[in-house]
């Protein structure tokens, strides 16, 4: 990759990402471990015409995140596990109206206050399910300073694309380890931005699907004058409690995941021949994990390794072919057992799937990873 | 020449949910009369709401409209200005929606100053839900979940937003209704954050209740019971007595947010064709 080297730690690498992604609005509240995010682009921001507002509260901020979006900005929030949880209302409204946005959560132990200065994973399932009702859900997990960088333009890049609020997805530790990045030049990454309307404003239907099962979006401001609203509407954008109206609605919301997945899914698929054990991990773990393997293999023990960089859409394919491969599948994550639910149900009973857990406040070790396989090969 | 006010409904989304007797009618047409009068562009203004009787209003008016989560109206709406500083940015709350669950960024808007105008509708009650106390809700009074009487007492939205920095604070009733438009008006004009604290009448959850009478009762009893704050002052204090104050409280030129910040951005950003 071409481009300005750097030495970075994760919570900076999200704010440069979010700045080349198109970010020019960014709210939030303090939180360990995700602060310097924020402090980044207090700094960052207004240099290029952005604005940055330290908010009231973690609720106010993601509110003040989706209000900046309708007018047409690409906005940014960061938080970690308390203020995640704050955020999940909003989170849900940004999923019901379809205004892109993106939550970083630097993930840190919990339940509560948990652990404020310690790495976890347990944020997975809340990634997932957090907001009440059924709705869409994207998540990326990032293992490195650089894969923070790529993934956090990414998750610009789907949100816009999806019209669906992404979160990104690190933790304590990838958060503030440091590491060489090159900050890639203008144009080298790809950036995509929302669908806007070609139609004039009188013929605008905001969720008029009949192009294509994500609508386009107006800018608050330009003439076009919708709606929005946290209720369920039909496609003029205005409330309706139709059951014909709302069910095909609803399962738009869940079809824009699943009928993109060419775009949306992002894994590593290590296959090593003769490999009857399978291990699947992600983010920081996921470092643990690999040299682990390498260890395992000059021990004779070839190991098949699946690491979702897209964590939610789950990329259940992959899973499944893995459970066809193996007999066993090792899940190590840094919680009492979230993605491994989702390995299970892939897995269909075709493997067996035992986890490495941990929910202390240390990372996962090597070494910790490396028994485990020893005792299922 | 009688006001348009079809130039600002939206066509077909009349008739409202409100109930016969309640008084939001009243105050959006006091807001839409304002609007007029503020010479706002019907493109450039927004208008954001939360949840509750009152933030249904946005669905019938023909503007940019934020329909959003309980008590968080003005959260959305501060993004929505500062992301477009050019913007026209009106709230709509109920007292319930705007002094309970979202009082905190209530207080932390009148304390930043941000060019918004919030318009409360104090009918001192929950009506979306069935008549439950609200922080406006006086001691003594009898709603759903106070059935022996509120041991609560309620906020004076005006001392609240006086007290937390607004610098545009005022306050009227649905009876006194070309104050009521005049004063929001004038918070729409006002650069900075304004509160207009706009009394009136849920008959059926509230009124109904502590046998306040109908809803045109219930409006007379506005008329009855203020007193405009300039005639106040002239009054010997056993007249004021019981009295609620109306008018504009406030109106204090200060440094606004948006060009606060604007001043930060020319500050730091380097001149044309510099780096970044």
């Amino acid at each position: 990759m071409k481009g300005r080297d750097v030495f970075y730690q994760g919570n900076e690498a999200v704010a440069e990402a979010a700045l080349y992604a198109g970010c020019r609005f960014f709210a939030g509240y303090p939180i360990t471990p995700s602060t310097e995010v924020a402090e980044f682009l207090s700094r960052r921001l207004p240099m290029i015409g952005g604005s940055f507002i330290q908010m009231e509260d973690e609720i106010s901020a993601m509110a003040a995140v989706i209000g900046a979006s309708l007018v047409g900005k690409k906005s940014l929030t960061a938080t970690s596990g308390p203020g995640y949880s704050l955020k999940m209302e909003n989170i849900g409204f940004a999923c019901m109206t379809e205004v892109p946005c993106v939550v970083v959560n630097v993930m840190r132990g919990g339940p509560s206050t948990g652990l404020p200065t310690g790495p976890s994973q347990a944020d997975v399932m809340q990634a997932r399910w957090g907001t009440h009702g059924d709705h869409p859900a994207v998540a990326l997990a990032p293992s490195s300073v650089q894969e923070i960088f790529t993934e956090t333009v990414r998750a610009f890049n789907l949100s816009e694309r999806l019209r669906t609020p992404v979160s990104l997805l690190t933790d304590e530790i990838i958060g503030h380890m440091r590491e060489k990045i090159t900050i890639p030049e203008e144009g080298e990454l790809e950036i995509w931005d929302r669908p806007r309307p070609e139609v004039p404003p009188e013929d605008y239907r905001p969720y008029d699907t009949s192009k294509g099962i994500i609508p386009p979006m107006a800018d608050f401001g330009m003439g076009y004058r919708w709606h929005v609203t946290g209720l369920n509407h039909d496609q003029t954008g205005f409330p309706t409690n139709k059951p014909e109206l709302v069910q095909p609605e609803e399962e738009r919301l869940l079809a824009k995941i699943t009928s993109n997945l060419s775009f949306i899914e992002k894994y590593e698929d290590v296959r090593r021949e003769g490999a009857r054990v399978g291990m699947i991990s992600y983010g920081s773990s996921a470092r643990s994990c690999k040299s682990a393997l390498s260890e395992a293999l000059s021990e004779g023990i070839p190991v098949d390794f699946l690491r979702p960089v897209t964590l939610w859409p789950f990329p259940e394919r992959a899973a499944r072919e893995m459970a066809d491969r193996v007999d066993v599948i090792i899940v190590p994550e840094m919680n009492l057992g979230q993605m491994i639910l989702e390995v299970e149900r892939c897995a269909g009973g075709r493997a067996e799937v035992v986890g490495v857990n941990r929910a202390d406040g240390d990372p996962i070790t090597p070494a910790q990873i490396l028994q485990r396989i020893r005792e299922v090969a | 020449m009688a006001f348009d006010y079809a130039r600002y409904i939206r066509p077909g989304k009349l008739p409202h949910i409100w109930c016969p007797g309640c008084a939001h009618g009243i105050v959006m047409k006091a807001i839409l009369r304002a609007i007029d009068r503020a010479g706002l562009d019907k493109d450039r203004t927004v208008v954001v709401s939360g949840i509750g009787c009152a933030s249904r209003m946005p669905g019938y008016v023909d503007f940019n409209t934020l329909h959003t989560t309980h008590g968080r109206a003005l959260g959305f709406a501060t993004g929505v200005k500062m992301a477009d500083p050019g913007l026209s940015v009106l709230v709509v709350a109920g007292d319930g929606d705007a002094l309970a669950i979202g009082g905190n960024h209530f207080i932390h808007a009148c304390r930043r100053n941000i060019d918004i105008t919030l318009v409360v509708f104090n009918n001192s009650i929950y009506g979306m839900t069935g008549g439950q106390f609200s922080p406006a809700t006086p001691h003594g009074m009898l709603a759903s979940t106070t059935p022996y009487g509120n041991p609560d007492y309620a906020f004076d939205v005006v001392q609240l937003a006086m007290g937390a920095g607004a610098t545009f604070v005022s306050r009227s009733t649905a009876y006194h209704v070309l104050p009521l438009e005049k004063q929001i008006a004038e918070g729409i004009g006002h650069k900075g954050f304004a509160v207009i604290d706009a009394l009136c009448t849920c008959p059926t959850t509230f009124g109904r209740r502590n046998k306040l009478g109908s809803g045109a009762e219930m409006l007379l009893w506005f008329k009855d019971h203020t007193i405009g704050l300039k005639a106040s002052e002239n009054l010997p204090p056993e007249k004021r007595e019981g009295k609620i104050l109306t008018g504009v409280f406030r109106k204090e030129v200060k440094p606004e947010y948006c060009e606060e910040y604007g001043k930060i951005i020319e500050k730091v950003r380097p001149a044309r064709g510099g780096r970044e």
